[in-house]
């Protein structure tokens, strides 16, 4: 009777583990950043969890250590998440290091179709290397940078005939790096409603890149650029061209004459409630905090208005960000993660991924005349993601961009040296790690 | 009942038989069953890795790759050593460990000596001075980010309060001149409390008896401290500067949250600089050679400290 029993509570642990391990089977975890989209994202997923009966978890890190936690987490083989919505640059390190499972079976199977995506968010955030047909995510969140302005004070009589009688133009919202300082420094400690404002918020992020992504948005439009078109990695006379050098120095004069003082170490947040306290009168950061501005109680509404970042003498680019969808090779629920992305891909979720602030890459979605109406930011939005740039996605692109964080803090905060000596170090930097990495000899 | 009465007679067999098994054993053996666990730990989180991280300081490994790991002899000792951007970590992590340590010296001991002397409401004070090094390094650099707010922190108003200038004129972690002792400023906040503890055990140790026999000789009040208090104090005094000396060599986390090492390098501390080039430019191999040379420079400077402390103790 005792082994009986015995042998019944066993065969019932054992049924009961298995149902326990089935539920969890069930469980897909994504990870990501904790900003605004990841709240709409988890919202849009309920509809993905009622469709397939697959449970959602989410992993939400804040921006400061996304980097740190995802990437540890991938380098470790780690099995915390099956779905990553991962960096643009780490592209190139996750399809050589084998983080992440190459999709074009995938999809060649499921009929997705990449050029169904921004030309530019499939460069970006899907394909290793990078001009070729090799897939390892699925364009997720497009987002670049751009600009805020206070409209209101923009549109102050007294200001706009001042600034007409000392500039020979509207007080309207700049096109050129040039207009841009020139309008910060008409508004830089200026007294407005009462209370002491300043020209412009730019990024000036030292740990992790807040102050590539920012100065990047000067210097591409001055001539830099990564590596000579024609030749891979050939960056002598192109990342310390004289362009670039005058670039670097626009944005320093930008960041001495017309920001807040303070402002040593500001990425996305500080440029945020800079800009929500009323404290500036123009705000770089990304499209993805947008919609959360234009509904802003205080600075939001009519008060606030966009563009697209300025040109300078060599063009008009502006900053890539956004991020893929990946499946993540360790994960023991492949076959469910690629259902989620293949939900995910549809243009109906595509759609509603927008409505509910997320950024589709979707030409469908993007490129629609309902979304160019839809809010004040989306034209300016629609028209920076066709002239992004983005930085270095190589499996290197850490050691790239400490290197890069490093020669610019250097010049523009802490007033080491010369534009010059900055990226002609900077050339020096990135030659030693790809000879590290044996791409150049 | 019964079966109470079985089961303890088979618990004291048990134990008869472990007491018969141990009474065989020797000394020398018995100490190395008692410390065995210990060791093992401690070979395991401390010699292993410490072990690993020189193999791998002679490696081109990165963590973060799955190339093959390739020998390269002593290539990054002598990068390191060559490399004048280490020498400037260096640089400030020695102008943030001597500062620091004088100033909560002075400071640590003079409170110390105040402290002592039993004045009313003593407890109350010391209970008041020691909470600063009962916060959590990550929520005093916090805070301290928000005080050294150019616009709206508490401390630039103080400043502009007593001597005038504009407190949005001056920024305390932004500006390159200022920010070394913006760190500097908060570590002493912080921790002068920790060195006056053991300056004030220090203080009372030294027996009555030794100032009652000076009175007698009518030694002055400065000849009593000098003669009596420093030198009886002095070993005290020591340790403080040995326990702050190691912990301000490595610090990282209230200097990172404070200026993530900037503005641009400036205030970019040997650890500081020793974790971005490990966890975020996963060079491990290098890292791991830094971490060494580190590790080397500490244990020295140490070992030579601590047998000046113990000619000190004799002496």
């Amino acid at each position: 009777m005792k082994t009986k029993t015995l042998m019944m509570s066993a065969a019932l642990a054992a049924f009961s583990s298995f149902g326990a391990s089935h539920a969890q089977s069930k469980d897909l975890t994504l990870c990501w950043a904790a900003w605004d989209p990841a709240n709409a994202l988890v919202e849009l997923s309920k509809d993905f969890t009622k469709e397939s009966g697959i449970n959602m978890k989410f992993e939400f890190v804040p921006w400061t250590s996304y980097a740190d936690r995802f990437i540890n987490e991938l380098n470790s083989h780690g099995k915390l998440c099956d779905l990553i919505i991962g960096d643009s640059q780490w592209i190139g390190g996750s399809a050589e290091n084998g983080h992440y499972v190459k999709l074009n079976d995938f999809f060649d199977k499921e009929g997705i179709k990449m050029d169904t995506f921004v030309d530019a968010t499939v460069v970006g955030y899907a394909e290793w290397p990078k001009n070729t047909p090799n897939y390892w995510a699925l364009p997720a969140m497009a987002d670049a940078v751009g600009w805020t302005y206070r409209k209101d004070w923009f549109a102050k009589p007294e200001l706009q005939a001042e600034f007409k009688k000392k500039y020979n133009r509207d007080l309207a919202p700049p096109k050129t790096w040039d207009e841009l300082k020139e309008v910060a420094e008409f508004f830089q400690g200026r007294e407005i409603d009462g209370k002491k404002v300043y020209g412009a918020y730019i990024y000036t992020e030292r740990g992790s890149e807040g102050i590539t992504m920012g100065v990047t948005n000067a210097m591409y439009n001055y001539g830099f650029d990564y590596q000579d078109p024609k030749t891979p990695y050939k960056m002598d006379g192109v990342v310390n061209s004289a362009g670039a050098i005058k670039g670097l120095e626009v944005y320093k004069d930008l960041y001495k004459c017309c920001t807040a003082p303070g402002m040593t170490n500001a990425y996305m947040s500080e440029g945020l409630d800079a800009f929500k306290s009323g404290q500036v009168a123009m705000q770089m950061n990304w499209y993805a905090f947008f919609p959360g501005l234009a509904k802003d109680p205080n600075v939001g509404g009519d008060k606030i208005g966009f563009f697209v970042n300025p040109a300078g003498p060599a063009g008009q680019f502006t900053q890539l960000g956004g991020q893929g969808i990946s499946v993540v090779s360790y994960s023991d629920q492949k076959d469910n993660a690629l259902k989620y992305i293949k939900w995910f891909a549809q243009g109906k979720v595509q759609q509603k991924w927008t409505d509910l602030g997320g950024a589709s890459a979707s030409k469908a979605v993007l490129e629609s005349d309902a979304y160019a109406k839809s809010a004040p930011y989306a034209p300016t939005f629609v028209a920076s993601m066709k002239i992004v740039k983005d930085f270095w996605a190589e499996p290197s692109y850490a050691e790239l961009l400490q290197s890069m964080q490093k020669r610019v803090h250097d010049f523009v905060v802490a007033d080491k040296g010369t534009a010059k000596e900055a990226l002609d170090g900077l050339v020096a930097d990135w030659t030693k790690t790809f000879k590290d990495e044996g791409k150049i000899k | 009942m019964p079966n109470s009465n079985s089961s303890n007679a088979v618990a004291s067999a048990r134990l008869d038989a472990v007491d018969d098994a141990l009474r065989g054993l020797s000394e020398k053996t018995m100490a190395w069953l008692f410390i065995a666990p210990t060791m093992l730990l401690l070979l395991a989180i401390n010699i292993f890795p410490l072990i690993w991280t020189i193999y791998l300081s002679f490696t081109n490994f990165k963590a973060n790759r799955s190339t093959p790991v390739q020998y390269v002899g002593l290539q990054h000792y002598q990068d390191i050593l060559t490399d004048n951007d280490v020498w400037q970590f260096m640089q400030a992590t020695a102008h943030f460990v001597f500062w620091t340590i004088l100033l909560e010296m002075v400071i640590g001991f003079g409170l110390a000596w105040l402290i002592d002397k039993k004045f009313r409401g003593h407890s109350f004070w010391t209970t008041i001075i020691l909470i600063p090094m009962m916060l959590s390094p990550a929520v005093v650099g916090n805070f301290w980010t928000f005080l050294y707010q150019p616009q709206t922190g508490l401390f630039n108003y103080i400043i502009s309060f007593f001597s005038g200038v504009d407190p949005s004129s001056f920024q305390m972690i932004g500006d390159v001149k200022l920010a070394p002792w913006s760190i500097i400023i908060v570590d002493v906040w912080m921790w002068t409390p920790y060195v006056m503890l053991i300056c004030l055990a220090g203080l009372r140790s030294i027996p009555d008896y030794i100032y009652e026999a000076a009175e007698v000789d009518r030694a002055s009040a400065f000849r009593k401290f000098w003669t009596i208090t420093l030198p009886m104090a002095r070993p005290f005094i020591m340790l403080a500067v040995l326990f702050r000396g190691i912990e301000n060599f490595k610090m990282f986390d209230m200097v990172n949250l404070l200026t993530s090492g900037g503005p641009g390098s400036t205030t970019e501390l040997a650890s500081i600089a020793l974790k971005r080039v490990a966890f975020e430019s996963w060079r491990t191999g290098y890292s791991s050679a830094f971490a060494i040379i580190l590790f080397v420079t500490v244990f020295g400077l140490a070992n030579i400290y601590v047998n000046a402390l113990k000619r000190v103790k004799q002496g």
